[in-house]
């Protein structure tokens, strides 16, 4: 059957399955938003802004583990798009984002909305590709979902001229694709994983710190198996959170910059590290040669082999799918009946136990303030603890990330790697079109909601019921604490003025707005948000100002050296 | 450390600047780099000439593995390996110079490839410290240009390295 190239691209989502695609038209695309108006099957969601779109695909993609798909026209939809497109590159988030370009003719003549989209975007995505040939559309699309989904995800672009979308062609989507320079590893190398197993059972002070990469590979099971087998102690990363659950006795908390004492003590003075889809981000090992200070063996997992020895040399390096590579230690756990020594397993945990009676999450309450920890702690009470949160960037991301206890994987949503203001708002869209009956709440600051704010009328008319917990501290908060911290107390434009009345905004898109001014006053307007299924409730709390993040880990400091509270500053 | 690096790549637009952007991108060097298609023509190979530590080495190769359009990276300094350069020199050839600039291009087995009555244009390949060696051994005042390819390099013996 002979099809034109927009209806080939529509066909092709069609295809991957894809339900929804986020996106915004312009003259470059003119012809693929004709034929998705003419059919059912994929249903498009009109965003306010690119950057949204590229957001909510990325959350969508992050919450259910298959592609998010994005549709923006040339020029100025594209450069829109490239913050939510790298937003996506640092965290490996699966996604195809398909752009329309001027038509073939015109392409280096400098002609209307033309920029050189492969270009722009080739150092934020995995691949991209411009379609020259209309007869190449429907095998181009297929390798652009087959490379965003398979080895480390990330995201492909496809970069359509006009012209192409137009001409027609007969439309075959191939059911497999092969390709001779993309061949990702999944099986670990047998003899290393029988390597890593033994060294893991001779610990004596042993330490799992896992990542992203246990939430994208979907191993959480398997890793939640491993660490209770042996006994041993487990951290997560800002994006590996919900990896293994948190509630879990287990589970000493999240590392790194804003980590728990417990967790960066352990990861600093253990003697065999397993690193499971983590990738030693600058933002967790802070100062390598201060972590090296201690020995330890270091057992590294991950797909992708450039992450493995890039920040920190690894003893036994295993490039491979995690859930494959676990698989194959719980197997080699169980043919043995050797298991860690005990005493000094049993000391280990003592010792942790030590560093955990700092009770480092202790935070001043009051009675007049509301403190920003506090409203985490009672958002996670008032939603079981079973919500969807997405997050902006900020101090509120990282109170959100200490105090909200995430025990399942692909419940907590952020902008870790880039760390994009504007990500929250549009990301929970993306998350409750996923799943339309689950609670969804975009934890933010009074800066970062105003980066994506047209989105609220995107939710209404597509009537998503997210709530907006707005940690209203009139400061850009981690801005101004570090200019606190590290400069002096000069506090250079980080104070947010003349802002806006947010609870009138909410209700002029529509929505339900609600400002909370006292601490009593909390947990009944959290209640009283959520009560409201149906509709988007802009939550307004007015937080304590001078409010810090802690534990703190200056940037190029060693991973113990931590400022634990305002007594340490 | 030099280290020379071949690559098969896919032979199509926008490859080339991938390998080139990476570099710039990481901050890694090139010192030279040679692409052409080979005798598969939806292949090319390339030859790339950088330096850098053990572990910049483990990077680069790495990294460059990742990309999708690259389809084998091989550090020819992990075996035995010929490494050639091409080099077109125009010098100027007056009179009484004429015969021992001759005499130098064929100590240096170079080929004189074009003549006017005051220039010699010199075709030489060899290694990079040949072709150095060359323009060391001509008076600088003398040379007018020169046009170097960048290193081609392949293992040897029966190694070989295919797509
Ligand atoms: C304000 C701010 C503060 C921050 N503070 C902290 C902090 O205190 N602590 C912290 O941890 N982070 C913090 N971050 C986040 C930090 O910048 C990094 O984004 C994060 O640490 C990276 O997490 P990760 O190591 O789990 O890697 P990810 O970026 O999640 O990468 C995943 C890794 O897993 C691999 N992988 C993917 N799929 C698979 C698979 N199937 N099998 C095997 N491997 C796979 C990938 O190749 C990659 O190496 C902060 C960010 C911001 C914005
Ligand atoms: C797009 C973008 N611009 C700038 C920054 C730098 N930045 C990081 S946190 C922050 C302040 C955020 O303020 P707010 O949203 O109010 O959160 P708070 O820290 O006050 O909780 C800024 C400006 C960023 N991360 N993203
Ligand atoms: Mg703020």
């Amino acid at each position: 059957m002979q099809l034109s190239g927009a209806e080939i691209t529509i066909r092709c989502l069609e295809e991957e399955g894809v339900e929804y695609i986020f996106g915004y038209p312009g003259g470059a695309v003119l012809f693929i938003y004709d034929a998705l108006f003419q059919q059912d099957k994929v249903k498009h969601i009109l965003v306010r802004h690119e950057q949204a779109a590229l957001h909510a695909a990325d959350a969508y993609a992050r919450a259910t583990g298959r592609p998010g798909v994005a549709l923006v026209t040339s020029g100025p939809g594209v450069t829109n798009a490239v913050t939510g497109i790298a937003t996506a590159y640092m965290d490996s988030i699966p996604m195809v984002v398909i752009s329309g370009q001027v038509p073939t003719a015109a392409i280096g003549l400098d002609a209307f909305q033309e920029v050189d989209t492969v270009g722009i975007t080739r150092p934020c995505v995995k691949h991209n590709f411009l379609v020259k040939r209309v007869e190449d559309l429907a095998e181009t699309m297929k390798k652009a979902f087959y490379v965003a989904t398979t080895g480390r995800p990330g995201p492909v672009l496809v970069d359509i001229p006009k012209d192409i979308s137009q001409q027609v062609t007969d439309f075959l989507y191939p059911a497999q694709i092969e390709m001779r320079s993309y061949n990702p590893v999944v099986k670990g190398h047998p003899g290393l994983i029988r390597q890593a197993v033994q060294m893991l059972l001779e610990a004596r002070r042993p330490m799992v710190y896992a990542g992203g990469g246990v939430v994208l590979g979907e191993a959480s099971e398997l890793l939640t198996r491993l660490v209770r087998e042996l006994g041993v102690p487990c951290t997560n990363t800002l994006m590996g959170l919900g990896a293994y659950p948190a509630t879990d006795p287990q589970f000493v908390g999240m590392l790194g910059m804003h980590g728990t004492y417990e967790a960066n003590l352990s990861m600093q003075h253990c003697d065999v590290l397993l690193a499971v889809g983590a990738r030693f981000d600058d933002r967790v090992i802070g100062n390598t040669r201060h972590f090296f200070v201690e020995g330890r063996r270091i057992i590294h997992i991950d797909i992708d082999p450039s992450s493995i020895s890039k920040r920190v040399r690894v003893d036994v390096p295993i490039v491979g799918d995690v859930r494959e590579v676990l698989q194959e230690m719980l197997k080699l756990v169980a043919e043995t009946p050797q298991r860690l020594d005990p005493v000094a397993l049993k000391q280990w945990w003592h010792q942790i136990g030590e560093w955990r009676a700092r009770d480092c999450m202790h935070y001043e309450r009051s009675d007049t303030l509301i403190k920003p920890q506090f409203v985490v702690e009672t958002l996670y009470q008032v939603t079981g603890g079973d919500a969807i949160i997405t997050s902006d960037v900020g101090q509120h991301q990282m109170w959100a990330a200490q105090y909200y206890k995430f025990d399942k994987p692909r419940r907590w949503l952020n902008s870790g790697g880039l760390g994009t203001m504007g990500f929250g708002l549009p990301a929970a869209m993306g998350a409750q079109l996923a799943f339309p009956d689950q609670v969804v709440a975009c934890i933010t600051g009074e800066a970062s909601i105003q980066m994506c704010i047209q989105e609220l009328s995107t939710c209404k008319q597509y009537h998503l019921p997210v709530k907006i917990i707005n940690l209203n501290n009139r400061y850009l908060g981690m801005v101004r604490q570090w200019q606190q911290i590290l400069h002096g107390n000069r506090y250079s434009e980080s104070y947010m003025d003349a802002l806006p009345d947010f609870v009138k905004l909410a209700e002029s898109y529509g929505h339900v707005g609600i400002r909370v001014e006292n601490p009593a006053d909390v947990e009944g307007a959290l209640r009283e948000a959520f009560a409201l299924k149906d509709r988007v409730v802009f939550l307004d709390f007015m937080t304590d100002p001078t409010e810090n993040v802690f534990p703190m880990v200056k940037a190029g400091q060693g991973l113990t050296e931590m400022l634990l509270g305002a007594e340490d500053l | 450390m030099r280290h020379i690096l071949s690559l098969l790549l896919e032979n199509e637009a926008g490859a080339l600047s991938r390998v080139a952007g990476l570099f710039s991108a990481r901050g890694y060097n090139i010192e030279s780099l040679t692409v052409a298609p080979t005798e598969d023509p939806t292949l090319s190979r390339m030859t790339i000439v950088t330096n850098g530590s053990a572990e910049v080495m483990e990077q680069i190769t790495k990294q460059l593995n990742k990309l999708v359009d690259v389809v084998k990276v091989f550090d020819l300094n992990e075996g035995r390996h010929l490494e050639r350069e091409l080099m077109l020199v125009k010098i100027r050839a007056e009179n009484g110079a004429r015969e021992e600039i001759k005499r130098t291009a064929d100590i240096f087995r170079g080929r004189i490839v074009d003549v006017t009555d005051k220039t010699y244009t010199i075709e030489l390949t060899g290694p990079r410290d040949k072709l150095d060696a060359f323009l060391e051994a001509l008076d600088p005042l003398m040379i007018l240009e020169t046009v170097r390819t960048g290193a081609s390099g392949i293992g040897r013996g029966d190694w070989i390295m295919r797509a």
